[in-house]
C-alpha cells in the first residue's frame, strides 16, 4: 500500500495545473480515488459526519448485483449447455461456459462506457464519477446473451453519451442510463433483442430440433414454434422455476430469488428505497388483479403471482426504478412512482403484445415523470402547510 | 449587394430557421425518413416561402394590421394548395408518403414567422431573398437530416444501396421520428459549439 501511495504522491505533480499531464487529470484522481479515499475534504463547517459518499454508494449496489452476476454466469452457461448437447454437463462446466458468454458482454460494457465517461471527464474538467460502475455493469445484465458485442457497445455508448453525459455526467440524468441504452437496442435492432434470442449457441435458434438431446431442458419441452411468453401462459414453466430463474431470458434477470438477496442489501444498507420497491409490487398486483377480472386475452388471464417473477421485473424494481437519480426524491413521490410502474407494467403486457418486455419501458417512462410528481407533492405540501398556519 | 447576400448566406447557418430558432421541427421529424421525400419537402417550402413573402410585402401597405393574420394565412394556404396540388399531379408517390406534411406547409412556423417578421416591413425583393435563404436553411437540415437517417437506418442514399446489409444492420431507431430528433439534437450541440460560437457568447 505504500508503494503505491509514494507511487502516487510522486506523479501528482505532473497532473496539477500547469503539469505535463493536466489533460489527463480525472484519470488520475480516479485512480487515486479508487485506491485510496478522495483527497478532498469538505471546506468549512462539515454538517454531515457520515462515511458513506458516492463511491461506497456505487460499490453497495454493485455487491448487491453480484448473486445476480454469479447466477447468471451458472444460468447462461446451462441453458447453453442444454440446448447444445454439450456432452459433459455439470456445475464447473456450466459456469465455464457462463463466464464464455457473458464476461465479453460486461467488458465491452465497461471498455466502451470507460472510455466515452474519461474523454468526457477530460474534456469538461471533472471528475470521473463511479455511476458508470454501475450503469456499465447493469446495462450487460439485461441484454440477451445472443446479442453481438458491437451491439453492446453502440448500446452504452448512446446510454452514457446521450443518457447521462449531454445532460453533465452522473447524477444529472433524466433517465437511467443502462435502461436507455437498453431500450436503443430494443428500438434499433429489434430483431437481436426480442423472439429467439435467449439462449446462445447455435441450438439457440432452433430449440425445437434436439428435443431429444435435452431431457431436463426446459425449452424442449416447448411444441414447435412457441415462444417463451406462450410458455408461461400455458404452464410450461412452473412458478418455482420462475422463482429460481433456471430458464432462458436476459442474461441476470431471470432469477427473482437472487434479486431478492440483492434487494436484502440494498435495504439493510439504506442505499436503495423501500417505499419504490414495495409500491411497485403493489401496483403490480392492485393491476394484475384488475386485469383478471376484466380482461379475456390469456395475458390478462396469467395468475398475478406470474407477473411478478416473469421477466425483469424484480431485477427493474430492485435495480433500475430505485435508481436515486432518475427516481421520484419525495417519500409520497416515491409511493406515486413505484405503484404507477407496477401499474405501467400490466398494462404494456396485458394490452400491447407488440412490446413484451413492459418493465424497461414502464420505468423510462416513469423517469420522465418523477420530476413532475415531485413537484405536486411539494406544491401539495405548501398548500397544506400555508392554510394550517 | 453585402447587405443583400447577408439576408440570403445569414439563415442558412448562423441563423438557421432549424437549428437555431428551433423552428418547423415538427415536419423535419416526419418526413426525413429518405433523402427524396426531404429534398421534395424542402423544394415545396422554399417555394411557399419565397411566393408567400413576395406577396405579402407586395400588399403590406394594404393589408389592415387587424386582420393582417388572417390574410397571411389566406396567401400561404392558396400557395401550399397550389404546391400539393402540383405535387400530386407530378410526383405522385412522394406526394402520397408526404401525405398531410405538405397541407400542414401551411401552419409552419417558417412561412407564417418570416411573412410577420419580415415581409410585413420590407420590400418584396428583400422579402424573396429572405424566404429563400429560409428555405434553404430550412432545405439544408432537412436533407442532411435525412441523408443520415436513410444511410443509418437503411443503408441507403436516395434508394442506392451504400451501406450492404451483409455487414450493416440497419438502425431501425433512425427510420422512427425519436431517431430525426436524436439527429437534430446531435446538429444543434454540434453547431452551438463549434461553428456559431461566438454567437452564443453573444447571447
Amino acid at each position: 500500500m505504500k508503494f503505491i501511495l509514494t507511487m502516487h504522491d510522486k506523479v501528482r505533480p505532473l497532473f496539477h495545473k500547469g503539469g505535463k499531464l493536466e489533460r489527463l487529470a480525472p484519470l488520475f484522481e480516479a485512480a487515486d480515488d479508487f485506491a485510496f479515499t478522495s483527497p478532498t475534504t469538505a471546506q468549512g463547517g462539515a454538517h454531515v459526519r457520515d462515511a458513506v459518499d458516492i463511491k461506497r454508494v456505487m460499490v453497495t449496489v454493485i455487491y448487491a448485483l453480484l448473486p445476480c452476476f454469479f447466477f447468471s454466469l451458472w444460468n447462461t452457461g446451462h441453458q447453453y449447455n442444454l440446448v447444445n448437447a454439450v456432452a459433459k454437463v455439470g456445475f464447473v462446466a456450466d459456469v465455464m461456459r457462463g463466464a464464455m458468454i457473458v464476461m465479453p458482454i460486461v467488458i465491452v460494457s465497461y471498455a466502451v462506457g470507460g472510455f466515452w465517461e474519461v474523454l468526457f471527464s477530460c474534456v469538461r474538467k471533472h471528475e470521473i464519477n463511479e455511476g458508470l460502475l454501475v450503469s456499465g455493469f447493469l446495462f450487460p445484465l439485461i441484454l440477451p446473451p445472443t446479442i453481438p458485442l458491437w451491439m453492446v457497445a453502440v448500446g452504452i455508448t448512446f446510454g452514457i453519451v446521450i443518457g447521462k453525459e449531454i445532460f453533465g455526467g452522473t447524477g444529472m440524468n433524466v433517465v437511467n442510463p443502462a435502461l436507455l441504452s437498453r431500450a436503443f437496442l430494443f428500438f434499433a435492432y429489434a430483431k437481436s433483442m426480442t423472439g429467439n434470442v435467449w439462449i446462445a449457441g447455435p441450438g439457440g435458434a432452433t430449440v425445437d430440433a434436439i428435443t431429444a438431446a435435452t431431457p431436463l431442458g426446459l425449452v424442449s419441452a416447448l411444441p414447435e414454434g412457441m415462444t417463451l411468453t406462450d410458455a408461461i401462459l400455458q404452464g410450461h414453466i412452473s412458478f418455482g422455476r420462475m422463482f429460481l430463474g433456471n430458464m432462458p431470458g436476459s442474461i441476470a434477470e431471470t432469477s427473482t430469488l437472487a434479486c431478492l438477496i440483492g434487494a436484502a442489501i440494498l435495504l439493510i444498507t439504506g442505499v436503495a428505497s423501500w417505499r419504490i420497491m414495495l409500491a411497485s409490487v403493489l401496483g403490480l398486483v392492485s393491476a394484475g388483479l384488475l386485469a383478471n377480472w376484466f380482461g379475456d386475452s390469456p395475458m390478462a388471464k396469467l395468475p398475478v403471482q406470474y407477473h411478478l417473477v416473469a421477466g425483469g421485473f424484480a431485477f427493474g424494481m430492485v435495480f433500475m426504478a430505485t435508481d436515486p437519480v432518475s427516481a421520484a426524491a419525495t417519500p409520497l413521490g416515491k409511493w406515486i412512482y413505484g405503484f404507477l410502474i407496477g401499474v405501467l407494467v400490466i398494462i404494456v403486457r396485458v394490452l400491447n403484445s407488440g412490446f413484451p418486455e413492459g418493465v424497461m419501458l414502464s420505468i423510462l417512462f416513469m423517469n420522465l415523470m418523477a420530476p413532475l410528481i415531485d413537484s405536486f407533492v411539494v406544491d401539495a405540501h405548501i398548500k397544506r402547510r400555508a392554510k394550517r398556519a | 449587394m453585402a447587405k443583400l447576400r447577408k439576408i440570403v448566406y445569414d439563415p442558412l447557418m448562423d441563423n438557421n430557421p432549424i437549428t437555431w430558432q428551433i423552428l418547423g421541427v415538427c415536419s423535419a421529424l416526419a418526413v426525413t425518413t429518405q433523402v427524396s421525400t426531404a429534398l421534395v419537402m424542402s423544394l415545396a417550402l422554399t417555394i411557399v416561402t419565397c411566393g408567400s413573402n413576395v406577396a405579402i410585402s407586395l400588399m403590406r401597405k394594404v393589408i389592415p394590421n387587424k386582420i393582417r393574420m388572417i390574410v397571411e394565412l389566406c396567401v400561404i394556404a392558396t400557395l401550399v394548395i397550389l404546391a400539393d396540388q402540383i405535387l400530386q399531379a407530378f410526383v405522385y408517390d412522394i406526394s402520397k408518403k408526404l401525405s398531410v406534411f405538405v397541407g400542414l406547409i401551411i401552419t409552419n412556423c417558417i412561412v407564417m414567422g418570416r411573412a410577420e417578421a419580415y415581409a410585413l416591413q420590407n420590400p418584396p425583393f428583400k422579402s424573396f431573398l429572405d424566404g429563400l435563404g429560409n428555405g434553404l436553411g430550412y432545405s439544408i437540415v432537412l436533407i442532411l437530416v435525412g441523408g443520415f437517417r436513410e444511410l443509418l437506418g437503411s443503408g441507403k442514399l436516395l434508394g442506392y444501396t451504400v451501406l450492404s446489409d451483409q455487414w450493416y444492420t440497419g438502425n431501425t431507431l433512425m427510420l422512427l421520428p425519436p431517431g430525426a430528433f436524436v439527429i437534430i439534437g446531435l446538429m444543434i450541440w454540434f453547431q452551438r459549439t463549434y461553428i456559431s460560437k461566438q454567437l452564443r457568447e453573444e447571447d
